[in-house]
């Protein structure tokens, strides 16, 4: 069983350190009804610092320009500072630079892959495509667990191709059943897509285990990369993976920028998503050549603005360190389930007390809606997510339509937990559950 | 918060009205709220013979405010035209989308007024429409049947 999170480890960020990176956050210092924000939805998005908002700004006052196109200084000065960016994310994950490809957000990278394997089965990409291409009766397995965005493009891509899809099932505890994974990745398996972390559960997947099984039978992996890269030291060369996605906005960058990682090898044989200007070697009136990666996936105007403030937000996880960060939310994810485990009639989704989790918890109240709890928590000014969290499957496998998640991160102090525990027993209360 | 959850809507939520399908519906109208899986099928019964409403059933899971207001609907409706019920039914979503600036008549909404206090929370007027739009389209369906 993995190890309860010692409370007083050197390692994890002290409440001084927290005091002092929450005034980074201008937003943590607004007040919502009355009352001192506390912001319990970093799952959902997190906040942003000064100098990431700052950054963005500055770029458009002195250096706005279309990048990789034009030879005036601000275009070349745009371009430089577009792939210091890539190279600064890169390195934050453990990748080359030719391996990160800019999107809007996880979602667009996930259904990029997608859509360029429909491609490939379509035919395009040319020989080196070949083992990209489905055919019908060829298997794309995803976990029970998984968010739509990682759900949703593969039955579209099965449907598309006539692949099946097939669902990794998980245990009353919320982890995987490895067991039944190794059953159902079989040499029909052409596609292994899971997260790394559950957005609702908390509980962190065995990468290296389904790498090793997707490997076995020369599967492709996917990995939703969406809850682990802002919340624990991720080294995607390290994990093997194929593939990865992540979005700027959950941790700490703004939005409108996401991250498809994928090993080059492959991003050079597939064949491109978007198509138009930007991405391409040779346009003729009938046909067009493409660029290699990452390029050949990036067309159109770019995300420059936001892929500068993403790689300042990682800047300042970096000065912070991500692994400080990861052991101050495991701390988090055991104060909230014990918390949670001592108020009747809340039932916590995922690993009990003392299991692996991350800084984040979803639970069950008895009798009571999600949506009502959240009403009640934001009257005290505490921001939790309520509803599917975009999980609609797991929650039906759960034997429940919706749940509330509190989600923290680096800015949330054990007192904002307290503040939850103690608002939401006085909500069931108010909501008179009998337990 | 005691604005939001009034006392009536708590125990209604608690102890539910009109809930439960029956046979020999005039229509039927399921409608689900995509952003948290709340769900409703709800039912119009008419008086045989007549052209009023003998009664409102439904069945469903939800917030407080939803299934409240589902009592609320069904309490409502006996004994009203079809028509009638559409005109309140246009009444009650004005008020709910008027952003605390109108208060639901009384005289034609009857308890429904409770739910006055929602108008405030934009999140939270699909909650209490749902059975109200439900309805609507369960209007439609029997007019048209
Ligand atoms: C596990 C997981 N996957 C995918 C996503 C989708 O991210 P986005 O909406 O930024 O594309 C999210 C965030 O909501 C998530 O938590």
């Amino acid at each position: 069983m993995p190890t309860f999170p010692a409370l007083t480890s050197p390692r994890t960020l002290t409440s001084s350190e927290i005091a002092a990176l929450r005034a980074d956050f201008p937003i943590l210092h607004r007040e919502v009804n009355g009352r001192p924000l506390v912001y319990l939805d970093s799952g959902a998005t997190s906040q942003k610092p000064r100098s990431v908002i700052e950054v963005e700004r500055e770029y458009y006052e002195r250096e706005n320009a279309a990048v990789h196109r034009g030879a005036h200084t601000l275009a070349a000065l745009a371009t430089e500072r577009f792939e210091d960016a890539r190279a600064t994310v890169a390195r934050f994950v453990g990748a080359r630079e030719d391996e990160i490809v800019w999107t809007s957000n996880a979602t667009e990278a996930l259904n990029l892959v997608a859509y360029a394997i429909g491609n490939a089965t379509a035919g395009r990409g040319g020989p080196a495509a070949e083992r990209f291409r489905l055919a019908s009766g060829d298997e794309i397995v995803v976990t029970e667990m998984e968010h739509h965005a990682n759900l949703v493009p593969w039955q579209e891509l099965a449907a598309r191709t006539g692949a099946v899809l097939r669902f990794i099932p998980i245990s009353a505890d919320g982890t995987l059943r490895m067991d039944e994974a190794a059953r159902l990745i079989t040499s029909r398996t052409r596609i292994l897509a899971f997260t790394h972390v559950s957005n609702v559960l908390g509980v962190i997947n065995p990468v290296q285990e389904l790498v090793a099984l997707a490997r076995s039978v020369g599967a492709l992996t996917v990995l939703d990369a969406c809850q682990s890269a802002p919340h624990l030291p991720l080294d995607l060369a390290a994990l093997d993976v194929d593939f990865a996605a992540f979005s700027g906005h959950k941790m700490l960058g703004p939005t409108g920028i996401g991250v498809l990682f994928g090993r080059s090898e492959l991003l050079n044989a597939l064949p491109p998503f978007l198509t138009g200007g930007s991405m391409i070697t040779t346009v003729t009136m009938d046909s067009a050549e493409y660029l290699p990666s990452p390029h050949r996936f990036e067309a159109g105007t770019q995300r420059v603005s936001q892929a500068i403030a993403l790689a300042s937000a990682v800047d300042y996880l970096d000065h912070i360190g991500i692994d400080r960060i990861a052991q101050h939310e495991a701390t988090l994810g055991q104060h909230l389930v014990v918390g949670l485990n001592e108020i009747p009639g809340v039932t916590v989704l995922g690993p009990g007390i003392g299991q692996a989790r991350v800084g984040l918890a979803s639970f069950d109240v008895e009798g009571v809606h999600s949506h009502d709890i959240g009403q009640f928590l934001d009257d005290r000014s505490i921001a939790v997510r309520v509803g599917h969290h975009c999980t609609q499957p797991l929650h039906r496998r759960l034997g429940v339509t919706s749940s509330t998640r509190a989600s923290g991160y680096l800015y949330t102090t054990e007192n904002e937990i307290d503040d939850f525990l103690n608002a939401l027993a006085d909500a069931t209360k108010f909501f008179g559950v009998n337990a | 918060m005691e604005s939001l959850y009034q006392e009536v809507i708590l125990d209604l939520s608690r102890r539910p009205h009109g809930r439960g399908l029956e046979d020999h519906a005039a229509a039927e109208s399921h409608q689900i709220n995509p952003t948290c899986g709340d769900e409703i099928t709800l039912q119009l019964h008419l008086e045989p013979g007549t052209d009023r409403i003998r009664a409102i059933r439904w069945e469903g899971h939800g917030c407080a405010i939803s299934q409240a207001s589902a009592s609320l609907f069904s309490d409502l409706a006996p004994g009203l035209t079809p028509a009638d019920l559409a005109a309140r039914i246009e009444l009650f979503r004005v008020a709910m989308r008027s952003r605390g600036t109108i208060e639901p008549d009384e005289e034609l909404l009857g308890d429904a007024v409770a739910l006055g206090g929602v108008s405030r929370y934009a999140a939270r007027v699909k909650c209490a429409m749902l059975a109200w739009v439900a309805g609507e389209q369960a209007i439609i369906l029997a007019a048209a049947a």
